[in-house]
């Protein structure tokens, strides 16, 4: 695999930097890929803009932050539109349906709606959970780590709360298998 | 520490194995009361008949910093203040070891106040042995944080207008387990005093209130050495547990000695250690 | 009781990676206080050490934290301290302290944006004078600089080694980039790792001279308690340790704090380099910043072009031979740096006006791109 470029926005406390290093850890350690996890650090640690990356190789990764993102996931309308310019042609974009606005989007990328705060919510009754539905719907559509990888991530991530993560992965990932479906219906 | 003999030659004083003999004659001027203080302590020690492989004496900047010089024990001579927090760091490393500040009133209060303070918080188990002077005597006799009111130094020439701290009642707030002042004319009572703090664990405080006849003294007019230890003797009194913030120190009218505070509190390299080992559990 | 080395792997923190170093190197003391971006190597000490029989402190203040770290050192403790510049500037007494009187302690300093508090949350690499330069007189210290979580973990027991072999103060000059992002650690088994501890004495007590050299430079070190009694001072002092103020004894003293590093340099010193054999135009570039620096090199070499990069590991000493080599055949020489300039001066005494050497500074908190660095790349090659 060739370097992958990913990038997650949201806001403080939506737990998008613990996101990205569920995913460096999949990567890393339980799929034997090189990885490596940033994330921008400010006092505005809660409640403002947030951006974490991970970059996935298979050989050693040398620069370590995102020159152009291969997938975007936003889980706030203000991360989304503020890095949605910096994709690379035929990127990914992951959006949280209910929390971002998809508007429009320069050619040659693909936007996957996930209802992910609302399934957190209503399915699995914790919103707080609403970023690890977006990593089961993240490993769906992009394949960069694998289901059991993330799961093991996951798992080492919330040892009180295994069981529920894990079910939220779970509702992530058919959500993001939906995504799929229903954008190969559209094209 | 001279002694005069006939009888024997080789007689020896007693406290000179706690000396380190090759480092004198000591610095200190005549009449300055560091001399008294160290004796003291020295006396401490033999009538304790100190783990002298456990003491570990350290001082900071000026005249009583070089205190921990004349020792034969493990001793270090830290930057100016900072001898608490090395002495902090003695402790916590090894707390089989006694760590032992000696130094002076602006080393300890001035620039290293801050260590005071938290040290005494943390209640890390030292003693702290002040003399106090009232000037910064190595470099000449200036002002410091216990130079009284509308004392002469070369840099309050005019009088100093900055209002002294009461070093007793710093310690007692600062949470202290023993607290004492003597003046360096009170050689045994310091003693007694030093023999019962050494034994106690905890951060222990003990100021002596001493001479400076060189610089302090003699820019305001206190006559000689001799003059200043009559004066003490006409002006301090004894009141043992008296609140330290009561506690005068005034040379026109009162100097209050005494052991102020002697109370007992968890120690912190003991509630270090209990924690340790309640985690060690797990 | 917890392991005092997690072998195995793990995704985390360059500054994480420095904890779990330092207590794989023996350290077991602590003290520090809280400062971004270092603060996790505290939290994680805070955590670890009693767990493991270590002990933690947060002091009040930066020179205390040294300070203390000096007197746990003295009790024959293996000691560290963690903090950022502007933590540093105050330890800065104490580890002229720390060398006068020959005390192994580590200090990992996690750059930040400066001068004074400067950008707490953002990179830099502009303490690499202060590391040197910091504390006054005549003195040298050893400083190492990590370019990946793995390096954090490697330096820092390096670090420990060094410091403990030479009796001096040893820097691990991270910066935050290094000691914020993740990777994969890997943490060997407890036998594979290589310990120095200080030389003791071999005398009896009565025969210790404390500061007296062996042919090595250093003088083995009693530790307090052990009945040795021994006296030392920040003040110039004799083998004895004691203060005397007169030339003799300056000169026998402060000529070989210096060179027991100076001499000692081939020892210490490291560089890695990156496609120099042939190099034209040699980069050197260091911590967070020899990333950009890699990826450069790769780029320039796909479009033909014959780059090397330089990447001191030890920058204090200064891998001065090996930079003469990897310079061998270069036209170009291009310092890469986080700082307004600052490590291209000791590349300018070193290749001494033979080649050009051209600075590319960055003052701005994040990395040089990989497009900037090919932009000098390609103004210089013909």
């Amino acid at each position: 695999m060739e370097r992958t470029e990913i990038r997650l926005g949201g806001l403080g406390g939506q737990g998008v930097i613990k996101s990205a290093v569920i995913i460096g850890e999949a990567a890393s350690i339980y799929d034997g890929k090189e990885a490596v996890q940033t994330a921008s650090y400010g006092p505005e640690s809660r409640g403002s803009a947030c951006k974490a990356e991970v970059i996935i190789s298979n050989t050693p990764v040398d620069y370590p932050l995102v020159l152009a993102p291969h997938v975007l996931v936003a889980l706030s309308n203000d991360a989304y539109q503020k890095y949605k310019s910096d994709l690379r042609k035929g990127a990914i974009a992951i959006i949280d349906s209910d929390l971002v606005k998809a508007g429009k989007i320069k050619a040659g990328i693909q936007v996957y709606q996930v209802p992910a705060a609302a399934t957190a919510h209503q399915v699995l009754e914790n919103p707080l959970v609403t970023n690890v539905v977006m990593l089961g719907a993240f490993t769906a559509i992009t394949k960069t780590v694998t289901p059991d990888a993330m799961r093991k991530a996951i798992a080492n991530a919330f040892p009180k709360y295994q069981e529920l993560n894990l079910r939220a992965f779970d509702e992530g990932m058919k959500l993001g298998q939906e995504a799929m479906e229903q954008s190969s219906k559209t094209e | 520490m001279t002694v005069t003999t006939r009888s024997s030659s080789d007689y020896r004083h007693p406290i000179l194995e706690y000396i380190r003999q090759d480092r004198l004659p000591h610095i200190f001027c005549s009449a300055c009361g560091i001399g008294t203080v160290l004796q003291a302590f020295a006396n401490a020690l033999r009538s304790l008949n100190f783990d002298m492989d456990r003491l570990v004496v350290i001082s900071g900047i000026g005249c009583t910093g070089r205190a921990s010089g004349y020792f034969e024990s493990d001793s270090y001579h830290t930057t100016h203040g900072r001898a608490i927090a090395f002495a902090t760091g003695v402790k916590v490393a090894n707390p089989n070891l006694k760590p032992v500040v000696i130094s002076g009133d602006g080393d300890l209060f001035a620039i290293g106040g801050n260590h005071f303070i938290h040290a005494a918080r943390r209640n890390v188990d030292m003693l702290v042995l002040c003399v106090n002077n009232f000037n910064y005597g190595m470099t000449g006799g200036q002002m410091g944080p216990t130079t009284p009111d509308s004392a002469i130094t070369v840099t309050s020439p005019d009088g100093n207008i900055e209002h002294p701290f009461n070093l007793v009642s710093v310690a007692a707030a600062s949470g202290a387990v023993f607290v004492a002042r003597w003046t360096a004319l009170h050689a045994r009572r310091l003693t007694k005093s030093l023999e019962k703090a050494l034994q106690k664990k905890g951060f222990k405080f003990i100021e002596v209130v001493s001479p400076c006849p060189t610089l302090y003294d003699r820019y305001n007019r206190h006559g000689s050495g001799l003059d200043v230890m009559k004066r003490y003797r006409e002006i301090s009194v004894i009141r043992n547990f008296t609140d330290p913030m009561k506690a005068e120190i005034d040379y026109r009218t009162r100097i209050v000695c005494g052991e102020f505070v002697d109370t007992e509190k968890p120690e912190f390299t003991d509630l270090l250690a209990s924690q340790a080992a309640e985690l060690q559990k797990r | 009781m917890q392991k005092a080395v997690l072998t195995g792997e793990m995704f985390t923190q360059g500054d994480i990676a420095a904890a779990e170093g330092a207590l794989a190197a023996g350290c077991r003391f602590f003290a520090g206080y809280p400062i971004t971006p270092a603060t996790e190597i505290a939290e994680r000490m805070a955590y670890r050490l009693p767990r493991i029989g270590g002990r933690y402190i947060q002091m009040e203040d930066e020179i205390a934290s040294c300070t203390a770290v000096l007197g746990a050192s003295y009790s024959g403790v293996k000691a560290m301290t963690a903090t950022s510049g502007p933590g540093v500037s105050l330890m800065n007494e104490t580890i002229g302290l720390a060398a006068m009187t020959e005390t192994p302690m580590v200090l990992v300093n996690v750059m930040r944006g400066g001068p004074s508090t400067g950008q707490p949350t953002e990179a830099s690499q502009s303490d690499i004078m202060q590391a040197k330069w910091g504390s006054h007189g005549d003195y040298e210290i050893i400083a190492l600089i990590p370019s990946s979580v793995q390096e954090m973990f490697d330096l820092t027991i390096k670090a420990f080694n060094l410091s403990e072999q030479f009796r001096v103060p040893a820097f691990v000059l991270a910066d935050e980039i290094i000691g914020h992002m993740r990777e994969r650690l890997v943490i060997p088994h407890e036998d594979e790792i290589e310990i120095v501890n200080r030389k003791k004495p071999t005398v009896p007590p009565e025969e210790y001279l404390p500061f007296k050299a062996e042919e090595d430079l250093v003088p083995p070190m009693a530790t307090f308690g052990d009945g040795y009694h021994f006296y030392a001072t920040g003040l110039t002092h004799d083998e004895r340790g004691y203060p005397v103020m007169d030339d003799e004894t300056q000169l026998a003293l402060i000529p070989r704090l210096c060179d027991k590093i100076r001499k000692n340099s081939a020892k210490i010193t490291e560089a890695k380099t990156l496609e120099t054999e042939d190099a034209e135009i040699l980069l050197v570039a260091y911590g967070g910043e020899s990333r950009t620096a890699m990826r450069a090199v790769k780029d320039a070499r796909n479009k033909g072009m014959k780059i090397g990069l330089f990447r001191p590991v030890s920058v204090w000493p200064f891998p001065k031979e090996q930079l003469k080599e990897a310079a061998a055949n270069a036209q170009h020489v291009i310092v890469a740096e986080l700082n307004y300039g600052q490590l291209v001066g000791e590349v300018e005494r070193v290749i001494r006006n033979e080649v050009p050497v051209h600075l590319i500074p960055r003052v701005c908190g994040s990395p040089h791109t990989p497009d900037d660095l090919m932009k000098e790349i390609r103004r210089r090659i013909k």
